[in-house]
C-alpha cells in the first residue's frame, strides 16, 4: 500500500523521519491514493452520481454544543437512503455534521477523525478547537477540484472550547464554504439544502444562553421545519422508527442520543405539530 | 589506497552487539506487566520525554535507549496503525502486525547500516484477559520475543525480571501491580546493591485499560498516581472526563493566535485597568 517499501523489509523512510505530526500530510507521502481530491476526475459535471447527504443544524449551548442532521439522501427526484448518518465524533470533544455528496463526504469525516487522534498520539497534546477547524479547512480545501464539478462537501464542524477567550462561550460552531472558507458562527447554524428553512426557524426560536435539553428540542423542531419545504430532507420516521441523528459535545466528551431519549423527542416534536403544524 | 583490513561477519556483528548493549544499559529501565484490570506499563522517567505512549486503541509502546531513536520507532508505528486503520477497519490493527514491522525494520537496521539503533522496545495489546494479553519484546537486533505475562528492558534487564518472576500475578488490582513494578525498577541501582524508593516524580505510568471501549490507553500522574503510589484505589476518569495532560494548549495573552506582528497587542498593554504590578 505504502509507496517505496524498502527491500531490506524496513518500514520506509517516510514512516520514521520526523517530519510532520499531520496524517494528512504523512497520507500525502505515504498513500496519496487515500486522499480525496487527489484522485483524477474525467471533465465535465458529475453531480448526479451518486448520493447527496442534506441538513445538519448545529447550536451552541451553555455546556456546549448540540448537533443534529436528518437522515436522508438524495440522488435526483430519489431518495437513496433513509436511514444514513451525517453527523459523527471528530474526537472526544468535537463534532462533524456533513452535507453534500455523501460518499466523499463521510471519506472525509473518516480522515479527519484519524487527523485528530494521530495529532494527539504523536504530540502527546490535542489540537486547539481552533486548531481543528483550520485543519478541516484545509481537508475542504483540498476536495475544490472535485466541488467544481459536481462533488462538493461542505462539513460543519462545533465543540467544546477546553480553552475558550470566554468562559461563557465554551459551544463554538464553524461553518466552511466549498473553497475551503472558515467562519466561526454565533450561537447556531445550519447547512445543506434544507439549511435555509432550519435557520429561519432556529432565528426565531434560538436565544442565547439555551440549556442542552432545549437545544435538542429546538434542533429537532428546526430539522421538521427544513424536512417540511426541502423535499431533500427528511422528517422524523416515526412508522420505520427512523430518527434524526442528535449528538452532544460538553465537557464530558461527546454524546449520541440513545434511541430512547431521541424519539422521546421526535414523537413530542411531531405530537407538537399535529395541534399547530407551523410549530 | 588505504589498506582495507579484513574483519569476520562474527566479528562485526559480536562489535556491533555489544555497542548496542553498551548504549542501552546507560539508560533507565521500564517495565511491563499484566494485570487483573490490564497491562500496566511504568518507566524510570525523570524528564517529560515520554517513553510509554499509545499506538492504537488497545495497543501501547515502551521503550527504552536512546531517545532519538526509539521514538522514530514510535512516530513509525503510530503511522502504521494509523495508515492501516482508515485503509482497513480499526479492528484489523493488531499488536503482531506493529511487532512484525519493528522487527523486520530493527533488523534491516541492524544488519545494514554502521551503526545498530541502541533501543529495546516492547508492543503490548490489551485482550479480553490477561490470558489474551500480547506482549513483544524487540530487541536492538531485531529479535523478537513474545513475553509470558512480564517483561523488563534496560540495563539491569535480568535483575529486574528475577523480582517480577518470583510475584507476578495476573489476577493482582493495580496498586499491587504497580507496587510490584515500582519495587522491580528499584531493586537495581542502589548503593552497595540496597533496593532505591522511587517516588512518583521519577515515574511514567500508564495503563491499557481491560474495561475501556475504544481507546484503552490511560496516562496515570500527579495525585491519583501518588495515591495509586500509596496503596490507594485507582480511580479513573469518566470514560474521557478532563482531557488531563493530553489538554491543548491553553490561551494567555502572550500567546496571539491572529498575527503575533499587529501594533494592536501592544496597545492593549497600555489600557487603563491592565494590571502592570
Amino acid at each position: 500500500m505504502a509507496a517505496g517499501f524498502d527491500p531490506s523489509g524496513r518500514l520506509p523512510d517516510v514512516f520514521t523521519n520526523a517530519g510532520t505530526s499531520s496524517f494528512t500530510q504523512f497520507l500525502s507521502q505515504a498513500a496519496p491514493e487515500l486522499l480525496p481530491g487527489r484522485r483524477p476526475l474525467p471533465p465535465g459535471l458529475s453531480a448526479d452520481i451518486a448520493p447527496h447527504g442534506t441538513t445538519i443544524v448545529a447550536i451552541a449551548t451553555t455546556e456546549g454544543v448540540v448537533m443534529a442532521g436528518d437522515r436522508r439522501a438524495t440522488m435526483g427526484n430519489l431518495i437513496a437512503s433513509r436511514d444514513i448518518e451525517k453527523v459523527h465524533p471528530a474526537d472526544a470533544y468535537s463534532l462533524i455534521g456533513i452535507a453534500g455528496t455523501a460518499g466523499i463526504g463521510i471519506e472525509l469525516m473518516r480522515l479527519f477523525q484519524v487527523e485528530l487522534e494521530h495529532y494527539e498520539k504523536i504530540e502527546g497534546a490535542m489540537l486547539s478547537l481552533d486548531g481543528k477547524a483550520n485543519r478541516l479547512a484545509a481537508m475542504v480545501r483540498g476536495n475544490l477540484g472535485a466541488a467544481m464539478q459536481g462533488l462538493a462537501v461542505v462539513p460543519l464542524f462545533a465543540g467544546f472550547d477546553l480553552s475558550p477567550a470566554d468562559p461563557a462561550r465554551v459551544g463554538r460552531i464553524f461553518s466552511f464554504d466549498v473553497a475551503g472558507g472558515l467562519y466561526e458562527e454565533t450561537g447556531y447554524d445550519a447547512i445543506g439544502s434544507g439549511s435555509l428553512f432550519a435557520k429561519s426557524a432556529l432565528k426565531k426560536k434560538y436565544r442565547p444562553g439555551i440549556s442542552t435539553p432545549e437545544a435538542i428540542r429546538l434542533a429537532v423542531e428546526a430539522l421538521y421545519d427544513a424536512a417540511d419545504d426541502d423535499t431533500a430532507t427528511g422528517g422524523p420516521d416515526l412508522t420505520r422508527k427512523i430518527y434524526p441523528v442528535v449528538m452532544t459535545a460538553t465537557a464530558d466528551s461527546t454524546h449520541r442520543l440513545t434511541e430512547a431519549e431521541i424519539s422521546a423527542v421526535a414523537e413530542a416534536v411531531v405530537a407538537g405539530r399535529m395541534e399547530n403544524p407551523g410549530g | 589506497m588505504a589498506m582495507q583490513f579484513y574483519a569476520s561477519p562474527e566479528q562485526v556483528q559480536r562489535d556491533r552487539s555489544e555497542y548496542a548493549r553498551k548504549g542501552i544499559a546507560r539508560g533507565r529501565s521500564a517495565v511491563v506487566l499484566t494485570y487483573e484490570g490490564g497491562i500496566l506499563l511504568v518507566a524510570e522517567n525523570l524528564t517529560s520525554l515520554r517513553k510509554i505512549s499509545e499506538l492504537y486503541d488497545k495497543i501501547g509502546f515502551a521503550a527504552v535507549g536512546r531517545y532519538n531513536e526509539f521514538e522514530s520507532l514510535r512516530r513509525a508505528g503510530v503511522r502504521m496503525a494509523d495508515l492501516n486503520g482508515l485503509a482497513y477497519d480499526r479492528r484489523d490493527v493488531t499488536g503482531r502486525a506493529l511487532a512484525n514491522a519493528y522487527t523486520q525494520t530493527l533488523g534491516a537496521i541492524f544488519s545494514e547500516t554502521q551503526k545498530p539503533y541502541e533501543v529495546e522496545i516492547c508492543v503490548a495489546q490489551v485482550g479480553a484477559s490477561p490470558e489474551a494479553d500480547e506482549l513483544y519484546r524487540i530487541t536492538y537486533d531485531g529479535s523478537v520475543m513474545d513475553e509470558p505475562g512480564f517483561m523488563a528492558m534496560g540495563g539491569s534487564a535480568e535483575a529486574i525480571s528475577t523480582v517480577l518472576k518470583e510475584r507476578h500475578d495476573v489476577t493482582a488490582d493495580l496498586p499491587t501491580a504497580l507496587a510490584l513494578a515500582v519495587k522491580g525498577l528499584g531493586s537495581v541501582g542502589g548503593e552497595n546493591g540496597a533496593p532505591r524508593e522511587l517516588g512518583a516524580s521519577q515515574l511514567e505510568v500508564a495503563v491499557l485499560d481491560r474495561s475501556r471501549k475504544g481507546r484503552a490507553f490511560r496516562r496515570i500522574a500527579g495525585a491519583p498516581l501518588e495515591t495509586l503510589l500509596s496503596g490507594g484505589k485507582d480511580q479513573p476518569e469518566p470514560e474521557v472526563g478532563e482531557a488531563g495532560d493530553s489538554a491543548p494548549p491553553a490561551r494567555a495573552d502572550d500567546k496571539p493566535t491572529i498575527s503575533a506582528a499587529s501594533v494592536d497587542l501592544e496597545g492593549n498593554a497600555e489600557e487603563p485597568g491592565d494590571d502592570k504590578s
